[in-house]
């Protein structure tokens, strides 16, 4: 059934914002450290271990795989929900603190791929 | 219009479900027509997002963009932080975990390197800029990372409400930016495989702005951006106010 998709989306993102809620308490920061990651490597895990005891069925998947693909809709919902208003009309500094750091850290980003580069197998295989 | 107006704001999701919809295929349009697909219609549907919610915030005066226009009020829920997140999850079904295990340690690195070099990076601009306190350059340095972290740290240095306002505005530039650039740097930034995308993301670190780049330039990389980039945030409300604010007091006095 759908709904068991859904709710096995719903568990795993509950488990992992809660985890990620506690984490932010106990490293005391006012924030969610790392609870839709923690959600994610939840429904990975999951899902193999479910794959490979054969109950998932094509319907229970398509319960997760909805809203993946509501994921881009979302997003566009997302990005006219920002405050854009704000951040063209702070002027030159606000622009330019947030241009400069990112165009450090994409400078660095060649350097750390190649840093770790994966093993051949792994970076041609796994792509898809 | 009374009518209208009450009716759309109680059934607000279920319009914005409707509204995104016929943005998305005027976008699908779009690209086929004038780019002839060379900028995805998911990109350009993202760009209109960023518009709309522009002139949302100028019509309204609010801070949500579109969502404070009262016929787009659903625009709030939908592109909310509990649909986005839940939806950013359901992308981890089709993810591998062998990526991710290899991965480890350089987007662990990548995080670490992401929210010091932005504080850096946007300490240098409060530098140029004539701010000369500590405060209000830890602040406007945290706010380089994500717009989240520069209020919280604010508020835990005691830093003036202006730079704090300030901070607010240099995260979102960043969100934006990332969005809209990301599909324009991939190519020349090797960006095409999961391992980059989790470095990208941990770099990076603002998830709207990496999820909704990633989306824009190839979907099925967002997982692996939005597993690091869910740890920046946290992560840089954890360094800015403690260890790099410290670091800054011994520097600046």
């Amino acid at each position: 059934m759908i709904i068991y998709g859904v709710a096995l989306l719903a568990f795993c993102y509950i488990t992992g914002q809660l985890l990620g809620e506690y984490l932010g308490l106990l490293i005391g920061v006012n924030a969610n450290v790392g609870g839709v990651g923690f959600a994610m490597l939840l429904l990975v895990l999951i899902n193999d271990w479910l794959h490979k005891k054969g109950y998932l069925d094509a319907l229970t998947e398509a319960g997760v795989q909805f809203w993946s693909q509501m994921y881009i809709p979302i997003i566009v919902a997302m990005a006219a929900t920002q405050n854009v208003r704000v951040a063209v009309s702070s002027g030159l500094i606000a622009l330019f603190a947030g241009l400069v750091p990112v165009i450090i850290c994409i400078a660095t980003i060649p350097f750390l791929s190649r840093l770790s580069r994966p093993t051949p197998t792994q970076s041609h295989g796994d792509s898809h | 219009m009374e009518i209208l107006t009450k009716f759309l704001d109680k059934n607000g999701l279920v319009f914005a479900f409707l509204v995104v919809g016929v943005i998305m295929y005027g976008s699908g349009i779009l690209s086929v027509k004038l780019t002839h697909k060379k900028i995805p219609g998911s990109a350009i549907a993202i760009l209109i997002g960023l518009v709309l919610a522009y002139l949302g915030g100028i019509y309204s005066n609010g801070q949500k963009g579109l969502a404070d226009v009262p016929f787009f009020s659903g625009f709030g829920l939908m592109g909310g932080a509990m649909f986005r997140d839940f939806a950013v999850v359901s992308t981890a079904m089709g993810a591998s975990l062998l990526v991710m295990r290899s991965t480890g340690w350089v987007g662990a690195l990548s995080l670490f390197l992401g929210i010091v070099l932005s504080f850096l990076g946007g300490v240098l601009v409060a530098l140029l800029w004539g701010y000369t306190d500590t405060e209000s350059l830890t602040t406007i340095g945290a706010g380089a990372c994500t717009y989240i972290v520069g209020p919280v740290t604010g508020a835990a240095v005691g830093a003036s409400s202006d730079v704090i306002a300030l901070s607010i505005a240099a995260g979102v530039v960043k969100t934006i930016v990332v969005t809209i650039g990301t599909p324009f740097i991939a190519r020349s930034i090797g960006l095409d495989n999961p391992h980059t995308a989790m470095i990208f993301g941990g770099l990076m670190g603002t998830t709207s702005g990496v999820t909704a780049g990633l989306a824009a330039t190839d979907p099925k990389l967002v997982p692996y951006g939005a597993l690091t980039a869910t740890f920046y945030t946290g992560l840089g409300c954890l360094l800015c106010p403690s260890v790099l604010y410290l670091l800054m007091r011994m520097v600046f006095g």
